[in-house]
Formats: structure tokens, sequence, C-alpha cells
């Protein structure tokens, strides 16, 4: 599930550097591909992607949905179906007659193959930065004839980020966030590294990377020897705790593993850029909190 | 010891290890080692690392100024990481060297009778059924691995070695063929049905020291060591066979037996070693190969060298998979392919002029 979506998201924004980062100004332009080039207002969405899906529905159009992949289990409520958006199947897309299909990846046959079904498709490839997922929302919000929603939405989002950036409580703490438990790991330019440097905290894979924008996969020693304060274990959902952590070999003389700092976070609101960056931050901050007392 | 030639080896000359050859290859294990221990991302600095290993000596206490956790680098996570190379390299290039000789096929490598395609279905299987996030010693996905792997080499074993047209060489052979082929098959329709861990059957098959650490290298020194002195024992005769079959079936040599034997223990070795640091290639095929043309071609040679040669390659395959992207690491199967298969080739090239 995890793994999924954190290779979606890779794949994602490589594809992202490489496009426009200016798509989805406000007035209606929204790049959509193949379709009659003017959808009014979407009625019958599929999507798959589990994001795309998180945004659809926080802007209240869930009854305009007819879809959504087997990643997108958020919310309940979602039509959620065995359709994968890792490996997306042409023909069951179509069977559902969607007027739009928005996905965070193109595997390489998935737009072509709507266009020739003139169905319109959207992509909306992991963000970089929380500018790029104002942005999708705004599209969605266009799209779906809730632009006014859209615009709440967003607003809400950066008081909220305001707010907790406000109160930097991770200052002066390094951290390591684990994709896996082949030691992937996100530099503070990645779209979740931002994310945790709006808490103020420092992060260890910086140096892994020239340019410090990426996914550096690095070795155990070189965690071991940064001695990070903090560990967050984007794979707890995979099995990973402070327990398996600590059992790891050279492991246990860690700061973090011996003040107990091994910090399991949510999977989904961790390696997703919709409307719950604020659920995943403000949930990194209480445990931060905790443990600073 | 008779004196022949076949279709695809030189001459089998009654050459013996000499001491000079068997200093080298010691030295090398040594050397790779100390380096194995001394570079890493980490900065241990070469002093330090010395004083603490000295440490380790009864009677010596240094303060070598190393942190708790800068000794727990290189006495948890080095160390045992070179022990491991030393051991699957060691394992893989001697089972490579023993294929060869059985089968008389200079294309065998470790994995002829479908043992990386067994490893690779138990792996996946018990990857994709998550039960792989046991600890250490219980992980499953080792032992899944081992499992897999026996299975695919006893199965290559009973199709392949029925009496008929074929002679058992070539008919073993086909067997492993048909047998990775259809492990191979059923692997990637698992993994194609479970996506999410595509990127762990991935690492698997791609090979790795990196999450090495004392379990592995207890789970697998016995049978490294088991397997590579049964090799060791039959080098004398591996020579015989190559004469071919029948010949050596007349100097008294029970050459079924000796390729059972040979097999099994190559084919287990290969198992262990697979099931504790993935599909690491090119090893069991680079090593003999480079020993043969630069040392000669009898298994007298060949299978004692290879055993030290073998560990050194691997551990500096390591050495490279860790520094060159460093603190990034890239998986040890790539830089044996990337290095070995060049460094081969230079070898190759320069035997042949010499020739």
């Amino acid at each position: 599930m995890k793994l999924k979506s954190n290779l979606l998201l890779v794949l994602g924004t490589l594809a992202f550097v490489s496009l426009s980062c200016s798509s989805g100004s406000s007035t209606g332009q929204v790049p959509i591909s193949g379709g009659s080039s003017s959808i009014e207002t979407a009625e019958r969405i599929i999507s798959l992607s589990p994001t795309a899906t998180e945004i659809l529905f926080a802007l209240e159009a869930g009854n305009q949905v007819v879809a959504v992949d087997d990643q997108s289990n958020f919310p309940g409520t979602a039509p959620m179906t065995s359709m994968s958006g890792y490996t997306p199947n042409i023909e069951s897309i179509a069977e559902y007659q969607p007027d739009l299909v928005v996905a965070s990846y193109d595997p390489g046959d998935l737009v072509a193959g709507l266009k020739a079904l003139e169905v319109a498709t959207l992509l909306q490839p992991a963000a970089s930065s929380m500018e790029d997922t104002y942005a999708q929302i705004n599209e969605l919000g266009v799209l779906t004839g809730r632009q006014s929603e859209a615009s709440e939405l967003i607003e809400s989002i950066k008081s909220d980020l305001n707010e907790i950036a406000s109160k930097k409580v991770g200052e002066g703490l390094t951290y390591y966030h684990e994709i896996d438990n082949t030691f992937y790991s996100p530099t503070s330019k990645t779209f979740l590294g931002k994310l945790y440097s709006l808490l103020g905290l420092s992060n260890i894979a910086d140096p892994a990377i020239e340019g410090g924008f990426g996914w550096p996969q690095l070795s155990a020693e070189f965690i071991i020897d940064a001695d990070p304060d903090l560990i967050f274990l984007g794979d707890a959902n995979w099995g990973e705790s402070a327990e398996t952590v600590a059992a790891r070999p050279g492991w246990g003389s860690m700061t973090a593993v011996e003040k107990r700092q091994v910090i399991p976070v949510d999977t989904d609101t961790s390696g997703r850029w919709g409307p719950r960056v604020v659920d995943f931050l403000k949930s990194v901050r209480s445990a931060i909190e905790k443990i600073s007392g | 010891m008779s004196t022949s030639t076949n279709e695809n080896d030189c001459v089998v000359k009654p050459v013996s290890l000499n001491k000079s050859q068997l200093c080298l290859a010691v030295l090398a294990v040594l050397i790779t080692a100390f380096a194995g221990l001394v570079f890493g991302p980490a900065d241990l600095g070469m002093k330090e690392v010395i004083q603490e290993l000295f440490n380790k000596l009864p009677l010596i206490d240094f303060d070598s100024g190393l942190s708790s956790r800068q000794q727990a680098i290189l006495f948890e996570i080095r160390l045992p990481r070179v022990v491991l190379g030393l051991l699957v390299g060691s394992m893989l290039a001697t089972a490579g060297g023993a294929y060869q000789g059985v089968f008389r096929n200079p294309l065998a490598d470790p994995y002829l009778l479908g043992v990386a395609a067994g490893a690779g279905f138990g792996a996946t299987l018990a990857i994709v059924s998550g039960i792989g996030d046991g600890l250490g010693f219980l992980d499953p996905v080792p032992l899944a691995a081992f499992a897999g792997a026996l299975i695919a080499v006893a199965l290559t074993y009973t199709v392949g070695s029925g009496r008929g047209r074929l002679d058992q060489v070539t008919s073993l052979v086909l067997a492993g063929v048909a047998v990775a082929s259809f492990f191979t098959a059923v692997q990637t329709f698992i993994q194609q049905r479970e996506s999410e861990t595509i990127r762990q059957v991935y690492f698997f098959v791609l090979g790795q020291l990196r999450t090495a650490g004392w379990d592995e290298v207890t789970l697998l020194a016995p049978y490294t060591l088991i397997c590579i002195t049964v090799i060791f024992l039959t080098r004398r005769r591996l020579d015989a066979l190559a004469v071919g079959d029948e010949e050596a079936g007349s100097l008294g040599l029970d050459v079924r037996r000796l390729r059972l034997i040979t097999v099994i223990a190559a084919s287990l070795g290969t198992a262990a070693s697979v099931a504790v640091s993935g599909l690491i290639g090119f090893v069991g095929i680079i090593v003999p190969h480079t020993i043969r043309l630069i040392f000669g071609s009898s298994y007298r040679v060949i299978i004692p060298l290879t055993i030290f040669f073998g560990g050194a390659f691997l551990v500096v395959a390591d050495l490279v998979a860790r520094l060159i992207l460093q603190p990034a690491e890239i998986p040890i199967g790539v830089v044996t392919a990337f290095l070995g298969a060049p460094f081969f080739v230079v070898v190759l090239r320069t035997a042949w002029k010499n020739s």
C-alpha cells in the first residue's frame, strides 16, 4: 500500500519536474487532455490518484465521483474499486463511462488510450511544494464547478500551515524519515521534506544528493553516524516499529533509539500531498511536543 | 592423472598450487578486508580502526577515541558485512568453479540449475504474503528463499538426470533452463499481482549486503564452510573429469556420484548465500575464469584460489557499492557486473594474446 504510494510519489514528482509548474490558473484553463476540449462540469469522475480523491471529497464533489482506484482509501465513503492507478487498465476505466479521469501518473499509454476513447484526462503528478497542491485543488475546483469551495479549502490549509509554522517545535532537532526498510529517505527539498522544515527540523539525508533534491537510499552506517534526534517511520504500516529499529545491527547506539524518539507516522498522510498534510504535520508536532515534554 | 584435451578446455596440466600463489590469495583477502573495515560513509580513521581491532585482542587496551556509535558502526555494521562478503563471494565463486568443472561448461554459473529462480520465487512468496517482517535469525524471507532454491535444484536434478538419449551434462543443463523459466514465470506472476512489494523483490533480485549483521553471518557460515570443504576435496577428481565422462569413468571415477556430490555442495552453498544476500551475479563466472586464465586450468589451482579471490572480489565490490554514491548505496549486483565484466574482458583479451 505504502510502497505503491511512495513509488507513485517518486515517479510522479520526476514527471512533474519536467512539466511546467505554471498550470492551472484560476480562470478555468485546466490542462486536460482528450475529450471534448471544454468540459463544463465533470459529473462522472474516476480518480486513480488517492490524493485527488481526497481533494475531490474535501471539495464536496464526492457525488460526482463514480469510481476510485484501489489505493484511494480516504475518505471511507469513496467508491473504491480494484482498479489500479499504478497499472491502469483502459478498458475497465472506460466501462464506467467517465467524463473525466484524474491520475497522478501515466505509465505510458493511459492518456493516449483515454484520448482515443475521447475521455478527458487530468494528470496531477506528485506535488513538489504546497503551491502545486493549491494549483491542483484549483484545477479540480474548476472542473467540478466548485471554485469557491476550492478557494476556501486552500485558505484553510494555508492558515493551518501558518499556525503550525509559527511555532518551530522542531528547532535545533535533526531527523531521518524512513520511507522503507531499505533506508530510502526524502531530502528537505522534497515535498515531504519541506513539510518537516515547517516545523524547524533539519534533515540528515540532505548531503546524500548533490543539489539536495530527491529520495536517496542511505546506508545504515551513514544514518548511525549522522545520529538524528528523531526517526520518523514512514514504513510503520509495513511492520517497522521502534522495536524493529532498535534490533537492527548497530542502531541500538543511536540517540533516537536510546531516548525513545522513534516515531511511527501514517503512511497515507505522509505520502500524499492533499489537504491531510495538515493532519500529518499536527501529528508530528504533537509527537515532538510529547518528547520535549 | 592423465593429460588430454577436450573441445573447450586447454590442456590439463597436472599443476599444483604453489606457495606464492597461496600467499598472494591470502594477502588479497587481508588487504580487501582491511579496506572494507576502514572505508565507508562514516569517517572512522585508519589509525582508530587499527587500534579498535587490537583492542579486541586480550591484554591490549587502547583508547582509540571512537564513540560507542562509531564502535557499533565498525563491529556491528562493517565487520559482519566484510565477513559476509568473504563468505558469499567465496561460496558463489567456488560453486561457479565447481559447476564449470562438473558440467565442463565455461558458462556454468552458481545459478545454472535454477537456484536463483527458485530462491527468487521463495523470497517473493514470503515478501508478498507479508510474513517477511520478522527479525534477523527468524526472518522468513531467507528461509523461504533457501527452501525455494533447494526445491528448484532438486526438481532440475530429478528431471534432468534420467538416462536417455542425451548425455547427463546436457540433460541437466536443459532441465535447469526449464525449471528456471518456470519458477521465474511464477515469480513474475505473483509480483505483478502484488505490485506494492515490487521494490523489496527488486532489491532481493539485485542482491545486497547492506542489511547484513552477525545473524546473517551465523546463519550462513556453517553452510559455506561445509560446502566449500566438500568442493575443495573434489578438486583432483574435477581435473580427471575434464577429459570427459567416459574417459574419466575408464580411469575408475564414479562420474555420476562425483557430479551428484558436487552439485549438492555447490547448490546448497549457493542457496544459503542467495538466501542472505539475494542474487549477486557474475561472481561465479568471472572469478574462476580469471583465475583459470591467469594461473592455469587445473582445478587443484582454481578451487583453492577461487575460495580466497572470490571473497576478496566481493568485499571490493561491496566497498564500491557503498562508496561510489555515498552516503547512498547501489546494489552490489550492479557493481559486480559493472566492474567484473570489463575486467574480465581485459583478462580474456590478454590471455588470448599470450596464447
